[in-house]
C-alpha cells in the first residue's frame, strides 16, 4: 500500500482526532431526515409487512398466526427468497435476468434426472446441480457482458429457452419424483428443538459480540460510530425478533399431535441464513461487493479506477443463476418431484418483486441481499393469507402486482428526491 | 520546435522539472491534433495550461496520462525520459489525472471512492478502519472541513466536494504530478475559491500540480506558470508575473505576443495551412 504524498497536518485531524460522537437523539433525528431525503431503504417493506400481518391477523385470527401456519409461510418462501438474493446481485448492475426462475426449473430437473432416473448418488447430483446453474450464469454473464446483449433481451430467450429445455429433460406431462431423503429433508424436516435453541444462541451470541467488537474498534480509532443507545437497540430487536421465532418454531404445530408431532425450526431457515450471510459478507466485506456497488453506480468510474468491469458483470450473473439453481433444489424438496413447470408461472417475477419491494433499486448500485428476504416475507404473507382468506388466485395475483407497483414507485420517486437534494 | 518553453535560464541548476513534453505530436488519421507540444511542469508549483476550444489541451493531457501515447516527442518525469503508454504506467510513473466528470460513483461514500480499485484489505476483508482513518487523513492534511461525515454518499455533496473528493482521490497514492481538467468549470463563486485554494495547497505541500483551465481569473489566480496551446501547438510558456491577462489572450487568441515577444511568422503560417485543410484539433 502506498502511502499519501502529502505531509501529515501538524493539527490534528479534525475528521481523524477528535470526532464529534452523536448523540442518541441526533442518531434518530438524522435517520427520520434520511427517510425524508428519500433514502427509504427496507422501510417501507417492513412496514407493509407489519400492516398485511395486521390485517390478516384480525381478519383470519385463528389460522394465520397459527404456528403451523408460520412455519409454512417460511417454506412457502424459501424459493422466492433465494432466487430473489441472486437477482440482487444483478440487480445492482443495473441489469435483470428473467431466466433465474426456469435456470432453477433447469437445476431442479437435472437433480431429478441424476438421482431418480439415473440412481447416481447425491454428493455427484447436488454439485452436477449446482454446477449446471454455474454455467448458465457465465453463459449470460458473456452474452452480457461481453457480447454486449441488453440483459433484458438476453436473458428473456433464456426464459423461452429454458423452458423448452426443462420440457425436454422432463418430457412432456412428465414428472419425476424424488426420493432422495436429504433433498426431501431441505423442506420437510425440522431441526431437534434442543439443538435450534443451541444453534440460535450460538449464533445470536457470536452476531451481538461481532456487532460490539467492530463497534469498539471503531470507537478506538476515533473514527465516527452510532452511539452506544442506538446500536443497543438494533442488535437488541434482531435478537429479540430471532429468539421469539425460534420459540414459535419450537411450538407443536401438528393438526394431530398424537399421531405425528411436528415442531422445530425448518432446516431450510438455516441453509438460507447461511446462504444470505454468506452473499452479505460478500457484498459488504469485500473488494468484490464493493466493485459491484461501483459498477451499478458509475460504470466508467469503475472502469478508469482499474477494475475489470466484465468480469464483475460475468461474477455476478454466476452468482445469480447459482443461487437459482439453489432454489431449484429447495423447490424439487418442496414439491418432491420435478415437473415442467418447476421455476416457472409466477416465481420468476416474485422473485423480482421480492427484491424490489424490500428496496433494491432496479436502476442499479442500490440494494442488499436482505433486501430479498424481507420482500420476499411480504410476498408470502400476500400469497398466504389472501389463500386462507378464500380469494381466487386472481385477486392474489393483482395485489401482490399492486405491492410490486408500490415498491417500484417508491424507488424512482425516492432516486428523483435525492437527485433533487443534492 | 527551437522556443524555449520556460523562460528560466537553460543553465538554471535546480533540479530537473517533475514533467517535461518536448515537441510532442499526435495525429488521428489525416488530423493533426497535436503539432509539437512543449511544457515544463516544475514541483511546487501550479503550471497552467489554457487555449481556446480545438487548441488540443484535451488531446495533450490524455496523452501524457497514457489514454493513448504521443506519436513522437519526449515525456520527462524528473527529467529521465518516461514511457507511458497506458493509465496504470502513468499511474507507476507518479502521476494522477482529476478529469472533468470526476469519475465518481455516486452510490458509494466517499471513503469508497477514494480507494475504489485499490481497495486495503485485511486478507479477504476489507479494512475499513483502516481505509476511513487514512481518507480522513488525507482530507485533513488538504485542510478540507466542509465534509460532515466521510460516510456519507457522494451523492449528496456539493459540486466542490465532489471536486475536492476527486483531488483527494488523487493524491491518496504516490503522486508526484496532478492533472486538473477545468476544476472549476462547473463551480458557483465560494466553490470556486475552495477548490482554488486547495489546488495552491497541493503544490505548496511539494507536489507539481497541472491546471487545464479557460478561466482566465483562476489562472491568473493560482497559476506560477502558464502555457498557450494554440492550434495543436505551443505557443509560448510564460510567468505568471512576467505576463499580463491582455498577453495571454492574445496568445490564446493569435498565437503570438505582439510586444516584446519574438513574431512567430513561420508558426502562424504553418497553423493556418491546418485550419484550411479542414482539421480541427481537438
Amino acid at each position: 500500500m502506498s502511502t499519501s504524498t502529502l505531509p501529515p497536518s501538524a493539527t490534528p485531524s479534525p475528521l481523524a482526532g477528535a470526532v464529534q460522537q452523536p448523540t442518541f437523539t441526533e442518531n434518530v433525528q438524522g435517520y427520520v431526515s434520511k427517510l425524508r431525503g428519500g433514502d427509504m431503504g427496507t422501510l417501507p417493506a417492513i412496514l407493509a409487512f407489519l400492516i398485511l400481518t395486521a390485517v390478516f391477523v384480525v381478519l383470519k385470527p385463528g389460522t394465520f398466526t397459527s404456528f403451523l401456519n408460520i412455519a409454512n409461510l417460511f417454506q412457502q418462501g424459501a424459493v422466492v427468497a433465494t432466487i430473489g438474493m441472486g437477482l440482487v446481485f444483478v440487480l445492482l448492475l443495473g441489469e435483470i435476468d428473467l431466466s433465474a426462475g426456469f435456470a432453477s426449473g433447469v437445476c431442479g430437473a437435472v437433480l431429478a434426472v441424476a438421482l431418480t432416473n439415473k440412481q447416481w448418488p447425491l454428493i455427484v447430483a447436488l454439485p452436477l446441480s449446482l454446477l449446471t446453474g454455474v454455467v448458465i450464469g457465465l453463459g449470460l454473464g458473456l452474452l452480457v457482458a461481453k457480447v454486449g446483449i441488453p440483459s433484458f433481451i438476453a436473458t428473456l430467450a433464456a426464459f423461452l429457452a429454458f423452458q423448452g429445455v426443462v420440457l425436454l429433460i422432463i418430457g412432456n406431462g412428465g414428472n419425476i419424483s424424488i426420493t432422495n431423503p436429504a433433498v426431501l429433508a431441505i423442506e420437510n424436516k425440522n431441526i431437534a428443538p434442543w439443538l435450534g435453541w443451541l444453534i440460535v444462541i450460538a449464533a445470536l451470541v457470536i452476531y451481538v459480540g461481532m456487532g460490539l467488537r467492530q463497534w469498539s474498534t471503531r470507537r478506538n480509532n476515533g473514527l465516527l460510530v452510532a452511539p452506544l443507545a442506538s446500536l443497543i437497540v438494533k442488535l437488541g430487536l434482531v435478537v429479540v425478533i430471532v429468539l421469539a421465532l425460534t420459540f414459535i418454531l419450537n411450538q407443536e404445530r401438528s393438526l394431530n399431535p398424537l399421531r405425528t408431532s411436528i415442531s422445530g425450526i425448518p432446516i431450510v431457515i438455516p441453509v438460507i441464513a447461511v446462504l444470505a450471510l454468506g452473499l452479505t459478507f460478500l457484498l459488504n466485506g469485500t473488494a468484490f461487493g464493493r466493485h459491484v456497488y461501483g459498477v451499478g453506480g458509475n460504470a466508467e468510474a469503475t472502469r478508469r479506477a482499474g477494475i475489470n468491469v466484465a468480469r464483475v458483470r460475468i461474477t455476478c450473473f454466476v452468482i445469480c443463476s447459482t443461487l437459482a439453481a439453489c432454489a431449484g433444489i429447495f423447490g424439487a424438496s418442496r414439491a418432491t418431484s420435478v415437473d415442467p413447470n418447476a421455476g416457472g408461472s409466477n416465481v420468476l417475477l416474485y422473485a423480482v418483486g421480492a427484491a424490489v419491494i424490500g428496496g433494491t433499486s432496479l436502476f442499479g448500485g442500490k440494494g442488499r441481499v436482505v433486501d430479498a428476504l424481507i420482500g420476499a416475507a411480504v410476498i408470502a404473507v400476500i400469497d398466504n393469507g389472501m389463500g386462507l382468506l378464500g380469494y381466487s388466485a386472481g385477486v392474489k395475483y393483482v395485489v401482490t402486482g399492486g405491492v410490486l407497483v408500490l415498491a417500484a414507485g417508491v424507488d424512482a420517486l425516492s432516486r428523483g428526491r435525492m437527485r433533487g437534494s443534492r | 520546435m527551437t522556443q524555449s518553453v520556460d523562460e528560466r535560464p537553460a543553465s538554471s541548476t535546480g533540479p530537473a522539472p517533475a514533467l517535461e513534453v518536448r515537441d510532442g505530436r499526435k495525429s488521428f488519421g489525416a488530423v493533426h491534433a497535436l503539432r509539437g507540444v512543449d511544457i515544463t511542469v516544475r514541483v511546487g508549483e501550479v503550471t497552467a495550461l489554457v487555449g481556446d476550444n480545438g487548441a488540443g489541451k484535451s488531446t495533450m493531457i490524455k496523452c501524457i496520462a497514457g489514454i493513448f501515447p504521443f506519436d513522437s516527442g519526449a515525456v520527462l518525469v524528473n527529467g529521465t525520459k518516461a514511457h507511458i503508454h497506458s493509465p496504470a504506467e502513468a499511474s507507476a510513473a507518479g502521476i494522477e489525472v482529476v478529469y472533468q466528470d470526476l469519475a465518481l460513483c455516486d452510490n458509494l461514500d466517499i471513503v469508497h471512492n477514494m480507494f475504489l480499485g485499490r481497495e486495503m484489505k485485511k486478507g479477504l476483508r476489507l479494512d475499513e478502519t483502516a481505509m476511513e482513518t487514512k481518507a480522513a487523513d488525507v482530507l485533513a492534511s488538504l485542510s478540507v472541513r466542509t465534509v460532515r461525515s466521510i460516510r456519507q454518499q457522494v451523492a449528496s455533496l456539493s459540486g466542490g466536494q465532489r471536486q475536492t473528493v476527486a483531488i483527494a482521490r488523487a493524491v491518496l497514492w504516490n503522486s508526484k504530478i496532478v492533472i486538473l481538467d477545468e476544476p472549476t468549470a462547473a463551480l458557483g463563486v465560494a466553490q470556486t475559491e475552495q477548490v482554488l485554494q486547495l489546488v495552491r495547497r497541493l503544490a505548496d505541500a511539494g507536489l507539481a500540480v497541472l491546471l487545464i483551465s479557460h478561466n482566465m481569473n483562476d489562472v491568473f489566480e493560482v497559476a506560477d506558470s502558464i502555457n498557450v496551446l494554440y492550434l495543436g501547438q505551443t505557443a509560448a510558456q510564460v510567468r505568471t508575473s512576467d505576463s499580463t491577462r491582455a498577453k495571454i489572450i492574445e496568445l490564446i487568441t493569435s498565437g503570438a505576443a505582439s510586444t516584446d515577444e519574438p513574431p512567430l511568422s513561420g508558426r502562424r503560417t504553418d497553423a493556418a495551412a491546418t485550419t484550411t485543410n479542414g482539421s480541427n484539433p481537438a
